[in-house]
């Protein structure tokens, strides 16, 4: 046991908290129209309620606990019988169980968070719970158990996801792509009108916040306060700051002016691209791959989504989904074991192999996420109802959903 | 000349502006505002203290015409507008004295447009 260790990951876990609320939250919070910032936040909160009940009692049991034929976790661990002080070697030596369990409680709860943006202004309530806990249940824990879990068959072919790009960031873009095409669009952008961000300052704030955050959760995935954990943080650094500076001057190139929007996005972007790399590449490549994280993502949010006309209302897939996959793939080719020996050498290290199964990895996590998402959506959409009425729609979430409303004119 | 004033449903904002570009007419200015009508606001909730008759928000459109356009933006606003439920809202026409256009000093009917 290592008391620096644990005090770093306990100190993580609440950063990667912060992640969510009011990281998240208020950078999505931001980007809605004022009727419907109270629906967001309340969305994002009660996700981090939900989920960490839903982690202690079984969900952190089905993806870390003992391997049924390499799928999932069995019950064991229910209600976290035996997750205790004791350490657990195959997940971290010298932390506490426990403490290995309260930061991973973290990444299951802003992965469907992160979800959010894809149908924001639109879901109604009581679906959304619905939606969240079976989507964590049945997509999230599986995953993350292939990827991560003792045994997952993900984890035995020798993929690599450091801290999420995977598990979090590819399952969330794609389940939000899929989400977003089957809700359909707002009302009144079927014309090709964008509505605009209502509190901008939130989103950038958030956006900050995010950045700060994310800290704990790359840095906090080497599970201890080491070399390793340093490595993550400067190339966790590096990436978004290449990525925040990039994604502004590609807007610039392109003919617009660089936008504070377009810098917060661009941060994201490289955060999301680094995640699964920042434990296996050297400071120097993180830069590579925030650059071209930001010419992908850029592409896919202001080209690839007016092509297809889908009302991803945040951008979900085209932060997370491509920066997830882009960094998935980024870690196939950089990764090289100098910086950690548990890992594996790139493609561009002589490596060809471990290319092909981030392919594979990333191939998996994609057709698992849309199928699973494709079957909830029907679930969930014939039981309750996915979307709210127009009329509530029109008058916005915060009255119709929630009885409140974010700001008044007057006192 | 007449100034027009319509009390709408915020989120029929985009339309109206459309029916107006429609007929040509692209000065006004619009503002946001709270009031109630015949059913008394909305009910919101606070910590399980019901708030009940808050006043709703709405959007107030002024526009000012010459007598020809009378007519034709009134029908503009309502088609714009009208969802047939109650809080639609109201437009109101008032007699319009004089417009003053600032950096040239026009007057009247040249200065409206």
């Amino acid at each position: 046991m290592n008391t620096g260790d644990t005090a770093w990951v306990l100190t993580s876990s609440a950063l990667v908290l912060l992640m969510t609320m009011p990281g998240l939250a208020f950078f999505y919070g931001g980007l809605v129209r004022r009727k419907n910032v109270l629906s967001i936040l309340m969305q994002c909160f009660i996700i981090l309620a939900m989920i960490s009940l839903q982690w202690m009692l079984y969900g952190y049991s089905i993806t870390f606990g003992p391997d049924i034929k390499g799928i999932i976790g069995n019950l064991d661990w229910f209600a976290l019988k035996g997750v205790g002080g004791l350490p657990n070697p195959d997940y971290a030596a010298t932390i506490p169980h426990s403490a290995f369990m309260i930061f991973q409680c973290m990444f299951a709860v802003i992965t469907p968070a992160l979800i959010v943006g894809a149908y924001a202004e639109r879901m109604k309530f009581s679906a959304f719970l619905v939606f969240t806990i079976l989507w964590a249940t049945f997509v999230y824990d599986p995953l993350g158990h292939w990827v991560w879990g003792t045994g997952g068959w993900l984890k035995n072919l020798g993929a690599l996801d450091f801290a999420g790009g995977i598990v979090v960031h590819t399952s969330s873009g794609v389940s939000a792509l899929v989400l977003a095409i089957m809700l359909g669009k707002r009302v009144g952008t079927e014309n090709g009108i964008t509505y605009k961000p209502h509190n901008m300052p939130f989103a950038v704030l958030g956006a900050g916040l995010l950045w700060f955050g994310w800290f704990g959760f790359n840095a906090g995935s080497a599970l201890a306060a080491n070399e390793l954990a340093t490595n993550a943080f400067i190339a966790t650094n590096t990436a978004t700051a290449a990525a925040a500076f990039t994604w502004p001057m590609i807007e610039w190139i392109v003919g617009g002016r660089p936008t504070a929007l377009g810098c917060a996005t661009g941060a994201v972007a490289g955060l999301v691209a680094i995640t699964p790399a920042c434990g296996f590449v050297t400071p120097i490549n993180a830069l590579f791959i925030g650059i071209l994280v930001s010419v992908f993502c850029y592409i896919a949010c202001a080209k690839i989504k007016a092509i297809f006309k889908y009302d991803d209302s945040l951008d979900v897939f085209g932060v997370h989904g491509v920066g997830g996959i882009w960094g998935t793939l980024a870690t196939g080719l950089f990764a090289e074991k100098v910086v950690n020996e548990a890992g594996a050498d790139g493609l561009l290290f002589g490596n060809a192999h471990q290319f092909m199964i981030q392919c594979l990895l990333v191939a998996a996590a994609i057709i698992f996420a849309v199928v699973m998402t494709v079957i909830i959506f029907k679930l969930v959409d014939a039981v309750i109802g996915m979307r709210v009425e127009k009329k509530s729609e029109l008058v916005g979430l915060d009255l119709t959903q929630h009885s409140e409303s974010g700001y008044t004119l007057i006192e | 000349m007449k100034y027009i004033v319509a009390i709408i449903q915020p989120h029929k904002l985009d339309e109206v502006m459309k029916t107006l570009e429609e007929i040509d007419v692209n000065l006004m200015t619009v503002s946001n505002v709270l009031g109630r009508g015949r059913q008394k606001g909305v009910t919101e909730v606070y910590r399980g203290a019901r708030e009940v008759g808050s006043l709703l928000k709405k959007v107030k459109l002024e526009i000012a015409c010459n007598e020809d356009f009378v007519a034709p933006t009134i029908d503009a606003i309502i088609k714009g507008a009208r969802s047939g439920e109650i809080g639609d809202g109201k437009i109101f026409v008032l007699d319009l004295v004089d417009v003053v256009r600032i950096r040239t000093g026009e007057r009247n009917g040249n200065a409206i447009g």
